[in-house]
């Protein structure tokens, strides 16, 4: 028996290895890089408390004399802050770790929001149809009217203005993933939704209500599994939007506080000094920022194009 | 008591213009163990006759009235909590077409667990090795590997036997084949019809055929109802409607079996198409192709007679039968 387990999880193995979507991988260079740079940058944050030299949350790590310091290569560099400090003395590189390890987070979970909620608003308004179908994607057409940085930035605004800024900062994580994820649900919804429409029809779906199925169960692990890959493709997308729309919004003085910032608050928190020379202070973090949206968006792509290769592929 | 009695069922579908009457006035019964023929051109309404049994028609179709009394209770009327209970569990539906019918996705053991899991209360272990039992029981080779295989790597035909393995899963009463041979190679139908047929006897299973292949009909069941338009036109056994039909339409139906014509000859074919269900004529809605067809057949639409040996719902079954000369047993 137990022989026969291993040889099922050794098929297993060689099956996901034999997949197109592994095949396809393996033979674009495009896709590999961007997995690596990926790879590379969600491992590095996800440590980075053992890789960074220096803990920005901890203030007192630094110090105002090491101010604005440039990058270790520079001439005025110091060999202790390698990509140089910002205005506060915090040394720029652990910062930058620490910043897009929120920025990250933030992402993934208001995708993750997103999803949970569009992917049951899409799911219900598509099985039942009629006029829960009509009232549900009316809702998504008034959110979506309503652009998701005029929401968060008003929501921001009023409750930066009502809590104080103490009180904003402390929760400040919690909302910017509240306010992204509620505000982008359509996106998941409409796609789910279309694709449950044209899931329904098919025969399987007949079958599986003349085998007693209720709808909660054909919904969940009938028409959801098949509807799985528009949700991937989008999901890679969103975080990518997710982590803009965080950056957009920290610039602004609406997100992540200074003192546990975002890749957003720093390229923010370097913006005042860029004209008196300390241009990388804004700069690398921004550079941070494109290559990880960038390379979400390659993948996202690649993703797209292996997954649905008849509407793309034109 | 029989089995299933469909009484005086009428289903309609609220188009957007006009409201169409899909099934009209269906009427009959099927006892244990009895295996039932429906028969008819694209559209006459079998397929649907399927589905309203199971009362699975969905929007913009619904049962007008009538009842589908199964073992007594009417399913036409039944809460659909209750109707999940006989789905599958005592009535069971094999499809057409066996590449679309499973599900992409799950595994073949993962969708055999889940259906009688969803019935009985079953461990993952124990539903699985119901599931080996009646792999094996359609002769399914090696079905162990089987379970983990997805529905795309299995042959049509195997498919289609995973599909009744499915159906006898939970040991209905009654399974309802809508043309489950109809996507399969010729050489494949013939396997299948006979799996079919022998799972039924031996399993004493009821069937309702859904077919349009009178060939088929003649060697499995005992029943025939031939389907004209929405409406059943001739009802009796089997032998009697493919040896002597009575209703012009059955008789055009016979003719134009191939083993009917000699080799050389034009296969003999009913004129013209049936009419569609938004526009059905006045009278017999097969008159415009039928030859006999007289003026009361073009304004009064003719009731079921029952004549004995067979049920028909035509004028001038009396006529035709005293013109006609005996034919000689052919099917």
């Amino acid at each position: 028996m137990s022989s026969f387990v291993a040889q099922a999880q050794q098929s297993r193995w060689a099956r996901i290895k034999g997949s197109n979507l592994v095949y396809d991988f393996m033979h674009n260079p495009v896709a590999i890089v961007s997995f690596i740079i990926f790879a590379t940058i969600v491992i590095a944050t996800m440590f980075s408390p053992l890789i960074a030299p220096f803990d920005p949350y901890d203030p007192t790590q630094y110090d105002i004399m090491d101010s604005e310091l440039p990058p270790s290569w520079e001439l005025a560099g110091d060999s202790k802050f390698l990509l140089g400090t910002d205005a506060q003395g915090r040394d720029l590189w652990s910062a930058i770790l620490y910043g897009t390890r929120v920025s990250i987070l933030i992402g993934i979970c208001a995708v993750a929001l997103q999803a949970f909620l569009g992917i049951s608003i899409g799911l219900i308004a598509g099985y039942i149809g009629g006029r829960v179908d009509s009232l549900l994607m009316r809702l998504a057409d008034i959110q979506l009217s309503f652009s998701t940085l005029m929401v968060a930035i008003i929501f921001l605004a009023v409750t930066q203005a009502m809590f104080g800024t103490e009180a904003f900062n402390r929760y400040a994580l919690y909302m910017l993933i509240g306010v992204i994820g509620i505000a982008e649900w359509p996106q998941y919804a409409r796609t789910v939704r279309a694709t449950v429409l044209a899931e329904k029809k098919k025969e399987y779906v007949d079958a599986a209500r003349a085998l007693g199925f209720g709808p909660l169960r054909i919904m969940l692990r009938h028409i959801l599994p098949n509807s799985i890959s528009p949700i991937f493709v989008i999901s890679t997308v969103q975080v990518a939007n997710a982590i803009i729309s965080e950056a957009s919004l920290s610039f602004l003085g609406l997100g992540m506080p200074v003192s546990q910032p975002s890749l957003g608050s720093l390229i923010s928190s370097g913006f005042d000094y860029i004209f008196s020379g300390s241009w990388w202070i804004t700069a690398i973090p921004g550079i941070v920022l494109v290559v990880l949206v960038l390379v979400i968006n390659l993948l996202g792509d690649w993703l797209r194009d292996v997954l649905n290769p008849k509407l793309y592929k034109g | 008591m029989s089995l299933l009695s469909v009484r005086d069922l009428v289903v309609k579908f609220a188009m957007r213009k006009q409201t169409i009457t899909a099934l009209n006035q269906i009427s009959f019964e099927l006892a244990r163990g009895e295996r039932l023929g429906i028969v008819g051109e694209s559209g006459a309404g079998k397929s649907i006759t399927g589905f309203s049994i199971l009362n699975l028609i969905s929007q913009p179709g619904y049962i007008a009235s009538g009842n589908i009394l199964f073992e007594g209770q009417d399913m036409a009327t039944m809460s659909a909590a209750d109707l999940r209970t006989i789905r599958g569990n005592r009535i069971a539906m094999i499809f057409q077409d066996p590449m679309v019918t499973l599900n992409p996705v799950l595994t073949i053991g993962q969708q055999m667990v889940e259906t009688l899991q969803a019935h009985r209360n079953l461990s993952r272990a124990d539903a699985e090795k119901i599931a080996i039992i009646k792999l094996r029981e359609v002769y399914i080779p090696a079905p162990e590997d089987r379970l983990k295989q997805y529905p795309h790597e299995l042959s049509g035909g195997m498919r289609q036997r995973i599909i009744i393995a499915i159906a006898l899963l939970l040991d209905p009463q009654l399974i309802i084949a809508d043309e489950p041979t109809t996507a399969l190679d010729v050489t494949i139908q013939a396997d299948i019809m006979e799996l079919l047929l022998d799972l039924c006897q031996s399993n004493k299973v009821s069937l309702i055929l859904i077919t349009h292949d009178l060939g088929v009909v003649s060697q499995m069941t005992e029943k025939t109802l031939v389907m004209y338009a929405g409406k059943i036109i001739e009802a009796g056994p089997t032998r009697e409607i493919v040896n002597d039909p009575q209703h012009p339409y059955t008789q055009g139906l016979i003719k134009a079996l191939p083993q009917q014509t000699a080799p050389g000859e034009r296969l003999s074919q009913i004129p013209g198409n049936m009419p569609p269900l938004s526009d059905v004529p006045d009278g017999c809605a097969f008159h415009p192709r039928c030859e006999y067809a007289t003026d009361l057949c073009r304004s009064t639409t003719p009731e079921i007679e029952d004549l004995g040996r067979v049920k028909v719902a035509c004028h001038e079954v009396q006529r035709l039968n005293q013109r006609a000369t005996p034919k000689e047993d052919s099917a």
